[in-house]
């Protein structure tokens, strides 16, 4: 706890000193090469990316054009193979191990010995916090996916949209100041990605995290995000980044009204444009 | 149409047997039943057996009595035309013929409608499942008694060759204290010692290995090569080192379970995906917490299948070890003694004590497996 203050005092200090005061990923000039048997993939190229606290982020983009794999920078999984990036005004590297960020993986990846509870649990005990806190993370995250009743079952005992919801339970109960999430309501059906939707914009705006989300839903990107990030591939790259002027309060009703459409329009345009580049 | 056709058995098993027991039984009412010219009726005891198998193969032939009560029936007329012809064989020891030899087949003929008629029972509820799951086995290794006692006595096969089921039995009951004690030397002492220091050192090792990369290029292959060597050879240096008592015995166990257990547990450990391990990355878990949340459990499949090739490596290797050397006691020893006094059937009930400890070793970490790793998908019911 007290190695996580004093991370949090000194990211304070830096942030007093640079430029702009809460900027939480500076992405500079990245790119990303992965040397293959068949010759280098160049999975990132010439990215430049800011994110500020309290910003809501989505990237979307063909499959294969570089969401997992700028994520998977950001979280400290992948190494850049040039350029440089800071995560709360440090290394990805330290601001991981100043357990930093929740990370959503785009598969549930729960462990099959640990029932649904104990699952949730795994990251609370890693970080030593105590039993009570444990559990009264668990149930109040359980509740905010609807899964509650389903504690004591195994994660094979239930449906890959339900393995998903607790992955998400999981990467919550956390409590990160930055969410990612890569592709976390694929899995589910629309009605229940409407309230998951509405529940994290509901937690986002209630608590100030800054939140980078990947998806290929437009309606999702333009619903939830103060930022759209359109890439596109082959080198994956940034085409365009989409400013929203809509109200950080939102509902779902908003998903109506021409300001609305019109993102999703300039959305719509940049992936076409994008995929049209390949051919 | 088509799936009835499926569905349907290729002949009806059932009722091919019931037709073998009653013509068994035919050839066993006109063939002589003991030399040199014995005919069934002339033994009361077996006159008994014909009849009841008789009267079992032709009503179930006619679909009289197809139901629960049938087949109770079923299972005491096997039960008893069994005991009968035990009883009579050693009477006539080694003058059985034909007919007697077709009563046995009939015998067993009747015995394996019964468990035909048992698995039908199955279906009935998870209970009467189990019981039948457990039943069946142990009918099948009574079967396997009984014709093995008719065949020893009915042909008289010499007791050096191969004694009698109910010889072994007599001796191993008579022979208790002795029995026990080299029990007591090898399992107790040899095979547990040797087996858990055995395995829980790979265990040690196989961690080591895994926190220190350049050990396995070193390790690996030299473990490889322990486990090479022939334990006739490593026996007796064994013995040398460590005396004649049980902790050389220890040592030749530990040297055979060593490799098999390293070897599993390193790839176990090697069995967790990446996205596992990303996971824990995410969290900044140290590598003790990855070790002991992540990797060691993915890795239980794997120790549990080196445990189980241990738990019979031990065994074989403690009571061959004996043959170099030993203090007047121990399995191997008195399987190697009495095989030279010509004692077979004690020879014998020591294999069987060897087989039943083997086994119930075997089953107990089979249950620890079953307990450690029931969310395997090969445990998940
Ligand atoms: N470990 C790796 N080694 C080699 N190439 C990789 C590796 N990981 C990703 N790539 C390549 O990098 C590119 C981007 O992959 P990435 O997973 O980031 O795509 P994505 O945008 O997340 O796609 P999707 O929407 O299908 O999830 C792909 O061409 C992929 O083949
Ligand atoms: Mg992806």
């Amino acid at each position: 706890m007290t190695a996580l203050a004093s991370a949090k005092d000194t990211e304070m200090v830096v942030n007093k000193n640079s430029a702009s005061p809460n900027r939480v990923i500076d992405i500079d000039n990245l790119s990303l090469t992965f040397e293959t048997n068949d010759g280098p993939v160049h999975a990132l190229s010439d990215i430049d990316l800011k994110i500020d606290e309290g910003d809501f982020v989505s990237f979307i983009g063909p499959s294969g054009c570089g969401k997992t794999t700028l994520l998977r920078v950001i979280a400290d999984l992948e190494r850049p193979t040039a350029g440089s990036i800071t995560v709360n005004g440090v290394s990805p590297e330290e601001a991981r191990l100043n357990r930093a960020y929740g990370y959503v993986f785009q598969a549930a990846a729960l462990y099959p010995w640990r029932t649904i509870a104990r699952n949730i649990a795994l990251p609370l005990e890693i970080m030593g916090l105590g039993k009570d806190v444990q559990q009264h993370r668990i149930k109040k995250n359980m509740e905010l996916v609807n899964l509650s009743g389903f504690e004591k079952k195994y994660p094979w005992q239930l449906s890959g949209g339900m393995q998903q919801r607790a992955s998400i339970a999981r990467a919550l109960a956390v409590e990160p100041d930055l969410l990612l999430m890569d592709e976390p309501f694929g899995a589910l059906d629309e009605i229940v990605r409407d309230h998951l939707n509405e529940q994290l914009l509901q937690l986002w705006a209630k608590t100030n995290k800054t939140v980078v989300f990947v998806t290929h839903s437009i309606p999702e990107a333009v619903f939830l995000s103060t930022k759209i990030v359109v890439l596109c591939p082959r080198p994956g790259r940034i085409y365009d980044i989409i400013d929203s002027d809509l109200p950080r309060d939102r509902n779902l009703d908003i998903r109506e009204t021409p300001e609305f459409l019109k993102i999703a329009h300039r959305v719509r345009d940049g992936l076409r444009a994008g995929h049209s580049y390949e051919d | 149409m088509s799936t009835t056709i499926v569905s349907r058995r290729r002949f009806d098993m059932p009722a091919l047997l019931a037709w073998f027991v009653v013509t068994m039984v035919v050839v066993g009412l006109f063939m002589p039943i003991f030399k040199p010219d014995i005919g069934v009726m002339e033994v009361p005891k077996l006159a008994v057996c014909l009849v009841i198998l008789a009267i079992a193969g032709v009503r179930y032939e006619l679909g009289f009595m197809r139901n629960w009560i049938g087949d109770v029936a079923l299972g005491l007329v096997t039960a008893v035309a069994a005991w009968l012809l035990i009883d009579t064989a050693s009477d006539y020891a080694g003058e059985a013929t034909i007919g007697f030899w077709a009563l046995t087949a009939a015998a067993w003929a009747a015995s394996w409608l019964f468990v035909e008629r048992l698995a039908i029972w199955k279906s009935r509820s998870q209970a009467a499942t189990r019981i039948i799951n457990l039943v069946i086995p142990a009918l099948f290794g009574i079967t396997i008694l009984v014709i093995w006692q008719l065949v020893v006595t009915g042909a008289g096969v010499p007791k050096v060759l191969l004694p009698a089921p109910s010889e072994i039995w007599v001796r191993l009951t008579g022979s208790v204290p002795i029995l026990w004690a080299d029990f007591q030397q090898t399992f107790l002492k040899a095979v547990l010692a040797g087996y858990f220091i055995g395995c829980g050192s790979a265990f040690l090792t196989a961690i080591l290995v895994d926190r220190v990369p350049f050990l396995r290029r070193g390790l690996l292959p030299i473990g490889n090569l322990v486990s090479a060597l022939p334990i006739i050879g490593v026996a007796p240096i064994m013995v040398m080192w460590f005396g004649f008592d049980w902790p050389s015995k220890a040592a030749v166990v530990i040297i055979m379970t060593f490799f098999p257990m390293l070897v599993n547990t390193v790839s176990g450990l090697a069995a967790s995906d990446a996205m596992q391990r990303d996971l824990m990355r995410t969290y900044a878990s140290s590598y003790w917490q990855t070790l002991f949340k992540l990797r060691l459990p993915m890795a239980m499949p794997f120790i549990f299948n080196a445990l189980k090739i241990n738990s019979t490596l031990a065994l074989i290797g403690a009571i061959v070890a004996e043959f170099f050397g030993t203090p007047i006691v121990g399995m191997g020893f008195r399987i190697s003694t009495e095989v030279g006094r010509m004692n077979v059937d004690m020879v014998w009930a020591e294999i069987a004590i060897a087989a039943l400890a083997g086994s119930l070793f075997y089953g107990i970490v089979a249950l620890l497996e079953r307990a450690v790793t029931f969310w395997h998908p090969s445990m998940r019911r």
